[in-house]
């Protein structure tokens, strides 16, 4: 029987509007947020970042071109996850993102070095994150040309030093001038709607505890719920106008590529709001106040922008870090970000940083519903 | 006496807050139409008695009916027929009244809304004020407000904490005319104050100190079973047998 009511559903979103709409300072927070988060991280941090994931597809095999992928692994750059012969199985793991670097070095690399025909060493980086390859590639030149230097003796000595005997030729994807507003920007659109979403609900739901309304809410026959739900839709409302600035401005002023599918993108950010949406919903109904709120909205947002990959590059930080950061949903939403506008992933590239968003969902959504009580005890 | 006939009917409610102990044992009867006084310095337990009776908090131990139904597993169709107005004023500051009393008449899925708003707010005398943000209201425009919100459903059973507590004396005259009119119409109502001129407009009167409650009866009962002349003198009475037991 009548489980879920929507007049009380939209008795509660038709309230939360009104109020909405007589708080200035709340609004002045939507749009503030958002420009000067886009102000101040337009700044890119730069890091050194080091044992990349990379995929290694020797198709030379001779002596040399062995040295040459040990002396990439030696470098402490690179650390070559993959191995094998087919160059589409590795392209595939760079557009997937396991791997941040494919060396190939071409068939007849060695004899062409030989002969003199100045051949080409091949490395194709994923430069959506630009911060985190680029001190990588730098080195890699004069890495390979240490290693040739001890397999080319004698009368081949000569090329080693020749700086024209062959040439690295880095093909940076995605981004190819390394522009870091391309990472930034998107970035700020999970950043943005983790700080807003918890915090606005966190806040929405604490005010009624504070101001005491909760108390004749709950006298009301209305279901929590009902109650929850109609607090919250505004506020995804909201979060999607937050979108919407950001991608005009990532687009119009910061030139952003859009490769991907801009639908399916929106489809996704759903789900992001709807995890930070459930975080403000479980700290409401811990926090006695909406100074608590604040404060836990902080602990929360703070290790998301540190070790999320938005400010420092993912794969730079530390395993534990890594480990908290795999948990937090801004995490997989920036790889979702980036891979559906940078590289143009579909559903099927984006599913491993899908799924755990919603597992995320659900874990926590259950937290906040079962500790929301319809009682004052 | 006929079931029907009884609006609250309370066996040994028990509330505790992290080991001590609000309300002991309260047991009440009150019957359809009564006005019954709740009376008790601060911290006796009323609010918390008042709570429970309405399902807003669960007892310890105890049970009982309120409107007929089950107070531990029938609580959301009491809230469906109670009309509690709290003791801290808890409607939105930052709605005008009409829009209070709307959004409370949806949350109730009251039919025919608007016109039932209109006569709630034409009942109450708000009709001056129904466009006005609540913040802006002094203490006895809030108090009909909140008395209103608690009418929009044409509840059976009242349940006022303290309702004039900080509202001037011709508010307060108004606003137990009003409840004698509601109760003239049927409703029962139970009302917790601290005013002993209050105390004589109810039909019965409970005496509540330290969770417990001491004693019940009429008016006339009570004066005449410890031979005083005023309300107040019960009260006295009763807390020196307090001290007695103890
Ligand atoms: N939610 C609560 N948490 C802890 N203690 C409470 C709570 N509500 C009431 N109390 C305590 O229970 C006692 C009775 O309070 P209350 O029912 O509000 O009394 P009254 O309404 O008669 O002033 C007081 O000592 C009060 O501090
Ligand atoms: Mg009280």
């Amino acid at each position: 029987m009548n489980f879920w009511s929507w007049g009380r559903f939209f008795a509660v979103v038709r309230k939360e509007l009104i109020q909405l709409k007589r708080d200035r300072l709340t609004f002045a927070m939507m749009v503030g947020v958002p420009i000067m988060q886009l102000t101040l991280f337009g700044f890119a941090i730069n890091n050194d970042p080091k044992h990349l994931p990379t995929a290694v597809v020797d198709a030379d095999r001779t002596e040399m071109s062995r040295s040459l992928v040990a002396a990439v692994q030696n470098s402490g750059y690179f650390h070559v996850t993959w191995t094998g012969e087919s160059l589409a199985q590795a392209d595939r793991r760079v557009e997937r993102g396991e791997v941040q670097f494919l060396v190939h070095v071409p068939a007849g690399f060695t004899r062409a070095l030989v002969r003199g025909e100045h051949p080409a060493l091949l490395i194709e980086a994923d430069a959506s994150d630009p911060a985190a390859g680029s001190n990588a590639l730098a080195a890699v030149d004069a890495l390979v040309r240490s290693a040739l230097r001890d397999d080319l003796t004698g009368p081949l000595a000569s090329l080693a030093t020749a700086p024209t005997s062959f040439e690295t030729r880095v093909h940076r994807r995605y981004n190819p001038e390394g522009i870091s507003a391309y990472n930034i920007v998107p970035g700020l659109m999970g950043v943005i709607l983790t700080m807003t979403m918890i915090m606005m609900t966190a806040l929405a739901v604490t005010r009624e505890t504070e101001r005491g309304t909760m108390e004749n809410l709950l006298a009301t026959p209305a279901r929590p719920l009902e109650v929850m739900l109609g607090k919250i839709l505004p506020y995804v409302a909201i979060g999607n106008v937050q979108v919407g600035v950001i991608l005009l401005a990532a687009a119009l002023l910061f030139g952003v590529p859009m490769v991907g599918s801009l639908l399916l993108l929106l489809l996704l950010t759903q789900a992001f709001i709807l995890a930070n949406l459930a975080v403000g919903i479980t700290i409401s109904t811990t926090a006695r106040n909406q100074m608590q709120a604040m404060q836990m909205t902080l602990f929360f947002f703070l290790p998301s922008i540190l070790l999320s990959g938005f400010m420092f590059p993912f794969r730079g930080m530390p395993t534990w870090a890594q480990w908290i950061g795999e948990a937090l949903p801004l995490t997989h939403f920036l790889r979702v970000v980036r891979g559906i506008l940078l590289k143009g992933n579909g559903l099927a590239d984006v599913w491993p940083h899908l799924w755990p968003l919603l597992l995320f969902i659900t874990v926590v959504l259950g937290l906040g519903l079962s500790r929301f009580r319809r009682t004052l005890d | 006496m006929p079931e029907a006939d009884i609006a609250i009917e309370v066996e040994g409610l028990a509330k505790s807050f992290g080991g001590r102990s609000a309300v002991k044992g309260l047991s009440l009867h009150v019957q359809r139409g009564e006005i019954f006084g709740f009376l008790g310095p601060n911290g006796s337990g009323k609010t918390t008695s008042i709570r429970m009776l309405c399902g807003l908090l669960t007892p310890d131990s105890g049970r009982g009916r309120c409107l007929g139904h089950d107070l531990l597993t029938e609580s959301r169709t009491i809230r469906r027929e109670v009309g509690y107005m709290t003791q801290r004023f808890g409607w939105y500051e930052d709605l005008s009244v009409r829009e209070n009393l709307d959004f409370v008449a949806r949350m109730y899925e009251v039919r025919d809304r608007a016109a039932k708003v209109d006569r709630t707010i034409a009942d109450l005398g708000l009709e001056a004020r129904q466009h006005q943000l609540v913040g802006g209201l002094s203490g006895g425009w809030k108090q009909r407000l909140a008395l209103a919100a608690c009418l929009m459903h044409d509840p059976k059973l009242l349940l006022l904490d303290e309702p004039t507590a900080g509202v001037d004396p011709r508010a307060r005259r108004e606003f137990w005319d009003q409840i004698k009119r509601l109760a003239a119409g049927g409703v029962t109502v139970l009302v917790s104050t601290h005013y002993m001129d209050e105390a004589e407009r109810c039909t019965r009167l409970g005496y509540i100190a330290y969770g417990e409650m001491l004693a019940q009866g009429t008016a006339t009962e009570l004066l005449q079973r410890f031979g005083v002349e005023r309300l107040e003198d019960v009260f006295i009475e009763v807390m020196k047998d307090l001290k007695d037991l103890r």
